[in-house]
């Protein structure tokens, strides 16, 4: 049975997860990670129960402490008393569409306590540094209750930025002297930071390396200086005249392996969810709806395509722009012109 | 190949500290496009089953040096069928006497794999054996 013997239908299977029940909410999750019809039957009865979450991205270089930040977000989150949930993506194989999912290595201490929910998945081909189901699984964890989401980005280099797109608040990660001051003011990944923390406090240079950082980046906000940021527009932004600033990013240090600094990075997230809320509409939000919205309209487009009545045009269509008969932008007038 | 990757866990319960075969075989059948997580050492059957439950698993892969399979691997296949997750493929990889092995397949175990077998084998076995969740 699809859903597991439990659950003899997609109905069962959202009702016992809203109950409690651990088992069903990880099917409703390979269900998303899958894109089964069971998925859309559980998220179109889920979603709207969703939003209420805080979602923060912990994104950075491989190596420089994510998952081990992570864990000891999750002691210090659960020593308040309050439920977590992670969805920790790891990269897939380009080449056998494998993937080795490790971050779970780091977070051993918390895997027999139900208020931890922690779910590692694939990036399957997706290349922002999130799977491409990563935020509907965000929305199912939300819709059950958790309150505090962290989603941990694969290993990411200068600008794998989309997790910032989906998260309420982003924290990204620098390793101690990982770069200069030009490092710090290039375009990127620093650049959507709500909240840079230089982790391994404990190296020598991590003091340095967070007072650098924090003249590069929070000095900018304070002269004044506008950035040509690629960040959209808020929206209801005046007539588009204003143009993007850059986000003013706490600098902090932590010491993930001691947890020094973690409770003040948590207390650094819950004021900025606090500003967050102040502020009404949150443009992240709204970027993260259009990103599930544009994905499900090209999944659906895609599969119209691929129906039997058009599966041959489709083909064909795209053996002439292989051979270069074809360009691709008339190729893609005459597919939508065959679906109206 | 399905066209959804088989999803499966490698873990090692117990207190061995020989993880180089666990990790050779997550690594092996990354190779042969599985999703595998991986937990690492020192896993109690408590955090097994957690892990497997949170990941919905359709393998859970066992390897355990130190002999005590006896006692951990019944305790993994009896706490998963508790879970309600009796559906998913258990293996066990190790040194495991001919004797035991007749008992862990009664305790629910698919097959066990000792030493000299091949990742091809393994992977192979999995293909065949696992049923994988939607």
């Amino acid at each position: 049975m699809a859903a597991g013997a439990r659950f003899s239908n997609p109905t069962e299977l959202v009702d016992a997860a809203l109950a409690g029940d651990r088992l069903a909410l990880a099917r409703i999750l390979t269900a998303v990670e899958n894109r089964t019809p069971v998925a859309e039957a559980a998220l179109r009865r889920l979603y709207p129960m969703a939003g209420k979450a805080h979602l923060v991205g912990i994104t950075g270089p491989p190596g420089s402490g994510k998952s081990t930040l992570v864990a000891a977000m999750i002691g210090a989150v659960r020593a308040a008393g309050r439920p977590v949930a992670v969805v920790a993506v790891d990269p897939s194989s380009p080449i056998t569409g494998g993937a080795l999912l490790g971050d779970r290595v780091r977070m051993q201490a918390y895997t027999s306590d139900r208020d931890v929910f922690i779910r590692s998945m694939a990036a399957r081909g997706h290349a922002g540094g999130l799977a491409p189901t990563s935020m509907a699984a965000a929305a199912v964890l939300d819709a059950v209750g958790f309150d505090l989401i962290l989603v941990e980005t694969v290993g990411t280099g200068q600008s794998e930025v989309e997790v910032a797109a989906a998260a309420d608040t982003t924290v990204v990660l620098e390793a101690p002297e990982m770069g200069d001051e030009v490092q710090a003011i290039k375009a990127g990944l620093l650049e959507v930071a709500d909240i840079v923390v230089v982790n391994k406090g404990d190296r020598p240079g991590a003091a340095r390396t967070a007072s650098q950082l924090r003249a590069m980046l929070v000095a900018v906000g304070r002269v004044g200086v506008r950035s040509t940021g690629h960040a959209r527009p808020a929206p209801g932004a005046a007539g588009g005249a204003a143009r993007p600033r850059p986000k003013e990013p706490e600098v902090m240090v932590t010491t993930a392996t001691t947890g020094a600094g973690v409770p003040e990075l948590l207390e650094a997230l819950d004021r900025h969810r606090a500003r967050g809320r102040d502020a009404g509409d949150s443009p992240a939000r709204l970027a993260r709806a259009e990103a599930q919205v544009w994905a499900i309209l090209a999944d659906r487009l895609r599969a119209d395509l691929h129906e039997p009545a058009n599966r041959a045009a489709t083909d064909a269509t795209m053996r002439e722009v292989a051979a270069h008969r074809l360009d691709p932008f008339s190729a893609a007038d005459r597919l939508l012109a065959e679906l109206r | 190949m399905p066209d959804r990757p088989l999803k499966v866990l490698i873990a090692k319960p117990g207190l061995d500290g020989h993880d180089r075969g666990a990790k050779v075989l997550a690594r092996g059948l990354r190779d042969e496009g599985f999703e595998v997580v991986y937990t690492g050492l020192r896993q109690t059957p408590e955090m097994v089953v957690t892990a497997a439950l949170q990941e919905d698993v359709d393998v859970v892969g066992l390897s355990i040096l130190s002999g005590a399979h006896m006692t951990l691997v019944p305790k993994v296949t009896a706490k998963l069928k508790e879970a309600g997750m009796d559906d998913v493929l258990v293996v066990v990889g190790g040194i495991i006497p001919d004797d035991d092995v007749t008992a862990l397949k009664k305790a629910g175990v698919a097959e066990t794999f000792g030493p000299g077998t091949t990742i091809a084998e393994v992977a192979e076995f999995l293909r065949a054996n696992a049923r994988q969740h939607a």
